[in-house]
């Protein structure tokens, strides 16, 4: 549904050169709710603003349902009129939401229609119609100003359909709220994907949205990608950053002669008693340093840190045990080892 | 002097102001709203983003706002002969009003201009907006508050501007002040006049402020200030001190001290 090659973003300002977006190559498959995570400065903004073309890439390809936006582009730096119809096929929603003041909430919903050319009564019927979805039905009338920040950003999210897009971008849309309201407009995202069959790329920095409602994520550092796929894919890669930031697991041996190992359970395996057969038939103790259990696009998804005593060497058996029962199994190399203390990847704050 | 001297004089003279600075804060308005708007598209990172247009009007503006108003009145007579045939009397003194309160509102525009988000800007690109949209239904309506009370302060700068048409004939509250109270020692003409003078502009100022204050929706309240006092607060006698405090904060604070409740 949306596909970047090659996307190269470079900045020029007095003399030095910035490089926002290194190659990037991102496909997102329709239908699906696609988070794109990453430090301040990564360049997930800059890339989520190449898609609709806000953001005039340097070199590479952007195609939206099948339409190659940067060929429609043209040379200027004004957006001609067909990027500016392909645009209405594509709605964005922002952080700091980006409602018109002066405008009521309906007539802010009413605002994309009337870029259309919509006539006025099929407009007001639409917004209603929108502001009803988004659980704003009563606020038709109200200005921005009365309202709190998630019915702002509901406005924001009903305004972006107002266009009946295909495709819905979303930058740092729950950063500015608190948790509660992040839970309720990610759910409302959700429901939005299910309903509509509306395909979602958005970009955060909290881990909490790409493990609330994305079925694909991609990290990124310093303008590249630098790990892509799909959640449940990524936690049963072995070694992988974006599950390890998902799941942080902590803990470090207590002991010289220990065996740390980190399980990922997926699917059927979490729902088994896998550590009690464990730790039963080999007759072991096991402690436990560190879990995290989620419910990941359905599945539930969890990661534990567990502790066997004796090296590694006399641990291959229960080991294999492990992955015999369907868990993927990653051996701490050595206790101070980068998996005992994960760099935090993810610090940043709301912009 | 007496009253009855100077009853007519002063008619005569509200008149002819009213007439100078209304012709000539309507041209203002309508020259200065399309070159302060233009100055912004034009500007570095600007939807129309042209570095020589804008250097070349900012320029012109410049140089346009640094003549003395007497200057350019002597400097233009030439050019209002050909524009309303003489070079005396209101009409003639309209011209360089005009013409030296149009730089003077575009600045005030292009600041006001500039004040609007670029992230509303950027919402209405992002709808498929054309320059033309973004001007007409983002850039003018939420500057809005804030031309009308630009036009207010041009306004109030014609009134002083237009003392000095006394020059070309075109009599005025500001030219009978100078010429009969000043110039023939009739003090007490002279006061009436300033007085008369302070009056039309504070009722200039308070209209303009309340038009401005009604269109601003970014606040809790839309209620002017001035009109409750007016008022005797009566009906906000009850409430804490948080709804002041609500229309200075942006739009991002208030959220954060009023959580959401969505079904």
């Amino acid at each position: 549904m949306i596909t970047t090659t090659d996307l190269t973003k470079v900045y020029r300002s007095r003399g030095r050169e910035v490089t926002a977006l290194d190659g990037v190559d991102l496909h997102v498959r329709e239908g699906e709710v696609y988070g794109v995570v990453g430090q301040s400065g990564a360049g997930k903004s800059t890339l989520i603003r190449c898609v609709n073309l806000l953001e005039r890439p340097t070199s590479g390809t952007v195609s939206v349902a099948g339409q190659d936006l940067t060929a429609l582009a043209g040379r200027g730096q004004g957006a001609g009129s067909a990027l500016r119809r392909a645009r209405t096929g594509i709605g964005m929603v922002f952080q700091h939401f980006n409602l018109l003041s002066s405008r009521t909430v309906r007539d802010n919903v009413e605002l994309p229609l009337e870029i259309l050319g919509v006539s006025g009564k099929e407009r007001t019927r639409k917004a209603l119609e929108l502001l009803e979805l988004v659980g704003l039905g009563d606020k038709a009338k109200a200005y921005p100003a009365q309202l709190s920040g998630g019915q702002k950003q509901r406005v924001g999210i009903a305004r972006a359909l107002a266009g009946d897009p295909k495709v819905l971008l979303s930058d740092e849309a729950t950063s500015a709220l608190d948790p509660e309201t992040t839970r309720s407009i990610l759910q409302l995202l959700r429901d939005l994907n299910e309903q509509l069959g509306l395909t979602v790329l958005l970009i955060t920095h909290e881990m909490d949205v790409v493990k609330t409602i994305c079925d694909s994520a991609a990290l990124m550092r310093d303008g590249r990608i630098v790990e892509s796929g799909k959640v449940t894919e990524l936690l049963a890669t072995p070694g992988s950053e974006l599950a390890q930031e998902l799941f942080p697991v902590g803990g470090v041996a207590s002991g010289e002669d220990r065996t740390v190992v980190d399980l990922t359970f997926q699917g059927e395996a979490a729902t088994k008693p896998v550590i009690s057969r464990l730790s039963r038939t080999y007759n072991i103790d096991i402690s436990i340093l560190g879990a995290a259990m989620e419910t990941v696009g359905g599945h539930q998804v969890g990661r534990m840190r567990i502790e066997l005593p004796g090296r590694f060497e006399e641990n291959v058996v229960p080991i294999g045990f492990l992955r015999e029962q369907g868990l993927q199994v990653d051996v701490a190399a050595v206790a101070d080892g980068p998996r005992a203390n994960p760099t935090p990847l993810l610090k940043e704050g709301a912009k | 002097m007496t009253w009855s001297d100077m009853e007519p004089l002063l008619e005569q003279a509200c008149w002819d102001t009213l007439y100078m600075v209304g012709w000539s804060a309507l041209i203002a308005v309508v020259g200065g709203l399309p070159l302060g708007v233009l100055l912004v598209l034009t500007d570095r990172g600007g939807v129309l983003q042209n570095v020589v247009v804008n250097k070349v009007i900012g320029q012109i503006v410049n140089i346009a706002r640094s003549m003395p108003f007497i200057i350019l009145m002597v400097a233009l007579i030439s050019f209002t002969r050909l524009i309303v045939g003489t070079t005396i009397g209101p009409e003639a003194a309209i011209v360089p009003l005009a013409i030296g309160a149009i730089p003077f509102y575009a600045r005030l525009v292009e600041t006001s201009v500039r004040e609007v988000d670029g992230g509303l800007v950027e919402a209405v690109q992002s709808m498929g907006g054309s320059t033309w949209t973004i001007v007409r239904k983002v850039l003018l309506p939420e500057s809005l508050p804030a031309l009308i009370s630009s036009a207010t302060t041009t306004i109030v700068a014609l009134i002083g501007y237009s003392a000095m048409a006394g020059t070309v004939g075109a009599g005025g509250l500001g030219d009978l002040a100078v010429r009969y109270g000043y110039q023939r020692f009739e003090t007490e003409l002279m006061w009436i006049t300033v007085a008369i003078l302070a009056v039309v502009i504070s009722v200039i100022q308070f209209v303009g402020d309340l038009a401005a204050r009604g269109l601003s929706h970014r606040g809790r309240s839309s209620v002017a200030p001035r009109l409750v006092l007016l008022r005797g607060r009566a009906p906000r006698a009850g409430e804490p001190a948080a709804a002041p405090a609500a229309r200075e904060t942006g739009p991002a604070e208030i959220e954060s001290v009023e959580p959401t409740k969505v079904p």
